[in-house]
This record gives C-alpha cells, structure tokens and sequence, in this order.
C-alpha cells in the first residue's frame, strides 16, 4: 500500500514539476466550449440546451489528447522495465497510476467545468448533474485509456493510435454520461456501474498487455 | 432481366457494391497469395532456403 | 520409454502447427471455393428470380439476402478474431495470431458491406439512407473498432509482439460489444420511442426463409475460404521474412 502511495505521489510530483501539460489539458477542455458557440451561433437557448453534450464531448476529446503519457515517459526512461520486475504485482502499479491520472487530467477539468458553464450558459441545476456526471464517468474513461495507452506503449507512433481504438469503447461512458444530465433515470447508475467495472478490470488488462509488449 | 420494381435502382446498387467488393477481396487475395509465393521462390532462387521444409515456420 | 511423454502433442495442436497447417489447408481451398461459387449462383438465381416479392416490402425485400449475411458475417467474423486471441493468450498458439491477423480486413469489409446495403435498403423503407437506430449504430461502431484493430497491426513491427498484444485489445472489445449495444438501445429508445423496425421479424415465410438461407451459406463459405487463403498467404510472408533477416544476419558486412 505504501508502495502505491509512493508511486501514486512520484506521478502527482512530476507532473507538477512539469505543470505545462496539466495547464495545457484544461486550455484545450476550455477552448472546445469558446470554438462551440462560433461554430452553432451564440442563441442563448439553443447553448444552453447543448451544453451538457459539449461538456462532455470537451472532456472525452481532452482525456484522449492526454492518454499518451500514462506510460510513455516511464517506458522512455526505463521506470516501466523496473515496476515489471517490482516486488509488488504490475497490477496493482497500474491502478496506482491509473489514479495519479484521474488526479492530473480529469480532476482539473472537473474543476474547470464552471468556466464552461458560464460560457455556455448553463442553469444551476444542470451544472450540478455535468459536475456529478463527470466525477462518475470520467473514471471509466481513464481506466480504458489506460488500457488503450498500454497497448500502444511499445509503439513510436502510439500517440494517435491510442485514442481511435479507445474512442468506441468509451461510447457507453458518453452516452450515460450525457444521459445522467439530460434525462437521469438509471443512467447515473448505469454510468457508475461502468466506471467501477472498467476501473476494476483495466489494471489487470492493461497489466497483462504491459508484460505482453515485450517478452 | 427481371423486373424489380420501383426500387430497382436501390437494389441493383446494393447487389452491385456487395459483389464488386467480394471481388476485390478475392482479388487481393489471389494477388498477396502470388506475391508471398513469389517472395519465396525469389529468396529460393538467390540460394536462401529453409533449413527443413517440415519444420516450423 | 519415458522419452517421448514430454511431447505427446493432442490432434489439435498437430493440426493447427503451421506446417500442418499448410499441408492440410492447400488441398482444401479449390473445393471451398468451388462450393462457395455453387452457392452464390443457386443463392443468387433465388434472390433475385426464383423468390417472389414481399407483400410488404415488394422487391426490396431482395436487398435484405445480401444484407443480413454480412451484418452475420461481421459479428462472426469478431466471433472469429475473439476465440483466436483466446487461442494466442491461453495457448500461445502460434497459429492464433495469423488467424486473427487475417480475419480482421475481412471483417471490417462485411461490416462496411453491412451498413452499405442497410442504408440502400433504409432509403425505400424509412425514406432514409441512415437511422441512428440501435443495430445500425451498433455496427458502425463494430467497424470503427475493427477498423482500429487493423491500424494496429499495421503499426507493430514485430508481428509477434502484435499479435499478443491485439489478442489483449480483442477480448477487451468483445466484453465491451454488448455494453455498447445496450448502451446504444438505451439511447435510442430516449430518443425515439416507436420502433422503426418492424419488417424482417421472426415470422419469415418459407419464400423469404430459403433464398435467406443459402446466401448466409456462401458468404459464410466464401468467408472461410478468403481466411484460409489469406492465413496461408500470412504464413508465407512470415517465412520469408524470416529468411531475409536470416540472411542479413549471416551476409557480411551486416
């Protein structure tokens, strides 16, 4: 466990050293909702009517654009060879760095979510299902990403490949998603049901195509 | 021919499209067959052979 | 006595050993495809001449016996290129990965055929050519994952390393396929209550049932033989790759 802390902080810590990605991930997740109304019109109602879907669709395009780093600077540097021969199991490295990820991509842009709001012109009530919403989902899109970023790692050209084969998995995340927002009902345990299951599984998926890459 | 209705051109499209693409997938595949075998009669014909053809590849 | 337990192989895996592979596949491809051309020419002579037109949807009924054997195909064909990734994970059978390797473009070619002769069929019946309803979506998605798969190994080098690792990505798209069905009825049903997809229910009669029947048959037939050819033809470029890197290695000045 502590072993997991460990890992969990040395992420959180290099990543703060960097702090340019982290920044330039929720510039992007703000930017799609400024591109948005040029693109539909500034009406009003129609925006805010659309809002919940382009949260979404900022913040499914912003996790892709950030699934490259899960593992590519740990196999760059010689980190990844060395958790595969660690003491504790592949699996449980994995699920630590999956949640140093949510921490570092989704996390900021939940808390960037308000900017878009305003922008976009959503109600309250609205804006405190997308905050539910996303806290929900966005789990599930980091756990298949980190499977799709695994699969990709021992690839050079991996970083545009990882988001066209993860992006039709992550069509239920958005469609629940959305749907918590939109119309709720059972779509909110729908989504929290696949975000504890994808989060569950992608370590042990995303570990065994870790070991696989390079026998 | 045969009469198909008002639809026709709907119908014939799609028999069309469908029957043009099996070809081409049959075609590519008498076209990679011959190329593999080519590949391999080339590097035979430069010396370059399997050790023993029984084994495994 | 004792010396040969170590190596008693069952008759599958001396089947499927890819020099086995080859002796007992050659011989096999002419008449596979010569069943294959018997039963596109009975199943098309049926199709669109020997069966007569709907009492519903009049002729374009026909478009249906080429449609609905690719929409089988290309869940067959993922069905296909599951059980092999099973076979490279469990068994590191080394004639797994070819087999998913080859099934991949053909499955993505009978799902693309699927939604093309689905929006040619849609157009007269809906009066459009794409409904985001629950199959058709469902499908295209099939094809962006299959499309994805194939991107994939054309990115690997090692073909090796590629085949292990897409068998992983494989069987995590087939648990995913009927979440993301599910997902996509839900959605529809949100969106669009009444369904519009009454026609071609169970209750087929007999005259729809047999042109139905044998065109499923030859595309199936056909599908097997493409997949045999196309595994044979992957084994031989594998040889010969190996050969060349043999030859580099052991050629001076390498």
């Amino acid at each position: 466990m502590a072993a997991l802390i460990a890992i969990l902080l040395r992420d959180i810590r290099l990543a703060t050293r960097r702090g340019g990605e982290m920044l330039t991930l929720v510039l992007f997740f703000v930017m799609i909702g400024v591109i948005v109304p040029f693109a539909i019109g500034p009406d009003r109602e129609t925006l805010a009517r659309l809002a919940p879907g382009i949260v979404w669709i900022a913040a499914f395009l912003s996790m892709l654009l950030g699934l490259d780093r899960i593992f590519r600077a740990d196999d760059e540097d010689g980190s990844l060879l060395a958790f595969r021969h660690a003491a504790i199991p592949l699996e449980m490295i994995v699920l630590a760095k999956l949640v140093a990820h949510f921490a570092l991509t989704a996390l900021p842009l939940i808390v960037a979510t308000p900017v878009l709001a305003i922008l976009l012109g959503m109600e309250m009530g609205p804006f405190l299902a997308t905050l539910v919403s996303l806290l929900i989902g966005t789990p599930a899109l980091v756990a298949f990403g980190t499977i799709g970023a695994a699969v990709t790692v021992s690839l050079r050209r991996g970083g545009l490949i990882a988001p066209v084969l993860i992006l039709p998995l992550c069509i239920p995340v958005l469609i629940f998603g959305v749907g918590t927002i939109t119309v709720g009902g059972p779509a909110p345990l729908f989504l929290a049901a696949l975000a504890l299951v994808s989060v569950a599984a992608a370590p042990f998926c995303a570990a065994l195509a870790l070991r696989l890459a390079d026998d | 021919m045969i009469e198909l209705g008002q639809h026709a051109a709907f119908i014939v499209w799609a028999y069309l499209g469908v029957f043009i693409a099996m070809g081409t997938l049959i075609g590519l595949a008498i076209l990679g067959d011959r190329r593999a075998r080519g590949r391999l009669a080339d590097l035979e014909a430069r010396g370059i052979r399997r050790r023993s053809s029984g084994d495994s590849a | 006595m004792s010396l040969d337990t170590t190596r008693k192989a069952n008759w599958f895996s001396r089947l499927a050993h890819p020099g086995a592979f080859m002796n007992w596949s050659g011989p096999m491809v002419w008449p596979l495809a010569g069943i294959t051309a018997v039963l596109f020419v009975v199943g098309v002579w049926f199709a669109l001449y020997a069966s007569p037109p709907d009492y519903q949807m009049g002729d374009t009924v026909r478009i249906m016996y080429v449609h609905v054997p690719n929409a089988w195909l290309a869940q067959f064909t993922y069905a296909v290129m599951a059980v092999a990734a099973l076979g490279t994970l469990v068994w590191r059978h080394p004639l797994a990965d070819v087999s998913a390797k080859a099934a991949a473009p053909l499955g993505a070619v009978f799902t693309a055929l699927a939604l093309f002769t689905g929006a040619l069929w849609g157009r007269p019946t809906w009066g459009t050519f794409w409904e985001w309803d629950g199959r058709m979506t469902s499908t295209l998605i099939l094809l962006l994952l299959y499309l994805g798969i194939i991107a994939l190994w054309r990115a690997f080098d090692d073909q090796l390393r590629a085949g292990r690792v897409i068998a992983v990505f494989t069987l995590v798209g087939a648990v995913n396929i009927p979440i993301v069905k599910f997902s996509v009825d839900w959605w529809h049903t949100l969106h669009q209550p009444a369904s519009v997809f009454v026609a071609g229910g169970p209750r087929m009669p007999g005259s729809i049932l047999t042109p139905l029947l044998i065109m499923t048959l030859a595309f199936t037939f056909l599908f097997l033989t493409l997949h045999i050819v196309s595994m044979r033809t992957e084994i031989l470029n594998r040889r010969a790759d190996s050969l060349e890197r043999q030859h580099a290695a052991r050629s001076p000045g390498a």
